[in-house]
């Protein structure tokens, strides 16, 4: 992740990796690509050159595309003009990843925030423990489907306020 | 990291490009707005395995759109047509039940499907409860849903042998696996107050060929469909 320096990182890795970890989610454009927890990795490998790892949400996310050339028009402009992206599943990205601020930040945007998830991958989803509603802060809210505007997010509806909402749903 | 072998990776990936390809046909014909979404982001997730699986493969694009229906190494129920809603939930219930055993078992491998597979799993854990919600939905609802689901269920029931005949170049223990997957299918159909459907899971002529690039009548017009564009106008591009 980026919130803590990796060890051995330089300082102008730390500047290139606040420079590709400010680029906003092309989907989600209140929140950057570091909050979202997508940056894995950088390295400058030579003169002007760099190397970013990235890793999607969802397997067939089609936003790591975008990702992908938005980090590297960033880096361009910040003077390195060699940038090649790589893309890791290892280790599973999990919305354990997304920051606390970006936690605050999707609240603000009217969509519900993943909670906390257990480590193991088996068993199954809790999906019917107490979401808040973002708008009302209602905790008697109903799923409407397991599936939204996209992959990451279920639909559902508050009791209190009436009103549909996302749930940004939780992959542990 | 070791290699991934490529007849695996192959197997995998087609079974989840066709069965993408299926989903998607429901774009604009889903019974209700949410399920359009659903199943259009199920599709999405299993083309995302599919593009990663061939991939380790060769030129995605090449093995998706150039191949020709012999080269295929799917299981010949990915490749049904989609029939009715409840044939669509049928088939999801079996194959997400399926996949899910099977890549929990893959992701403590030590190969790029193994990367895949521990990534894919949380994913398919939310294509199976969507498909066990509906089954239960359909079987427990009407008595006309009720009927349409076991039909369903019946209909597809001899395709699904098939998918526990080992893959090459894969160490799993098929046998826990299929009893695995009875169990699982086994509990579901029992809650929804269905019948576990009796007949063969196999033995008719085509049913059981799939792994070895033997598909079924409809396989050839879904696959003129999915390739037919790229085909016509080579290096075409949005």
């Amino acid at each position: 992740m980026v919130t803590t320096s990796p060890v051995g990182e330089t300082p102008l890795e730390r500047e290139l990796r606040e420079v590709a970890g400010s680029v906003p989610d092309p989907e989600l454009p209140v929140l950057s690509l570091a909050e979202i927890g997508v940056l894995r990795g950088l390295r400058v490998t030579g003169p002007g050159r760099v190397e970013v790892e990235l890793t999607p949400t969802y397997t067939g996310c089609p936003a790591i595309e975008t990702m992908s050339a938005d980090i590297e028009q960033a880096l361009h402009q910040h003077g390195m003009p060699e940038v090649t992206l790589r893309t890791v599943f290892s280790p599973p990205w999990t919305t354990d990843a997304i920051s606390a601020d970006g936690r605050r930040k999707l609240k603000e945007f009217g969509i519900a925030p993943p909670r906390a998830t257990r480590p193991a991958i088996s068993g199954p989803v809790a999906v019917d423990l107490a979401i808040r509603c973002p708008h009302c802060g209602s905790t008697r809210t109903s799923l409407l489907s397991r599936f939204s505007s996209t992959a990451c997010k279920a639909l559902r509806r508050c009791e209190s306020c009436l009103e549909p909402f996302d749930h940004f749903k939780e992959l542990s | 990291m070791n290699p991934a072998p490529a007849s695996a990776a192959l197997a995998l990936g087609d079974d989840a490009l066709l069965l993408s390809h299926r989903l998607g046909e429901w774009a604009g014909h889903a019974p209700v707005l949410e399920e359009e979404l659903a199943l259009a982001n199920i599709a999405l997730d299993l083309l995302g395995q599919a593009r990663v699986l061939l991939s380790l493969v060769g030129d995605e694009d090449e093995l998706a759109y150039l191949r020709e229906e012999r080269a295929f190494r799917n299981l010949q129920l990915v490749e049904q047509p989609r029939g009715d809603f409840a044939h669509t939930i049928a088939r999801q219930l079996y194959f997400s039940s399926y996949q899910r055993l099977l890549y929990e078992e893959l992701a403590q491998g030590d190969t790029a499907i193994a990367e895949l597979a521990s990534k894919a799993v949380k994913e398919v854990d939310y294509h199976r409860d969507h498909a066990e919600h509906w089954t239960l939905r359909l079987g427990d609802g009407t008595a006309e849903s009720h009927q349409r689901m076991q039909q369903a269920l019946d209909a597809l029931w001899r395709y699904t042998g098939e998918a526990f005949e080992p893959i090459e170049g894969l160490t799993v223990n098929w046998a826990t696996l299929r009893a695995r997957w009875t169990d699982r299918i086994t509990t579901v159909l029992r809650q929804a107050t269905l019948t576990v459907p009796s007949g063969p899971q196999s033995g008719s002529w085509a049913a059981g060929g799939g792994r070895q690039g033997v598909q079924t009548e409809p396989f050839g017009r879904m696959l003129a469909e999915m390739q037919h564009l790229h085909r016509s106008h080579p290096g075409a591009t949005w």
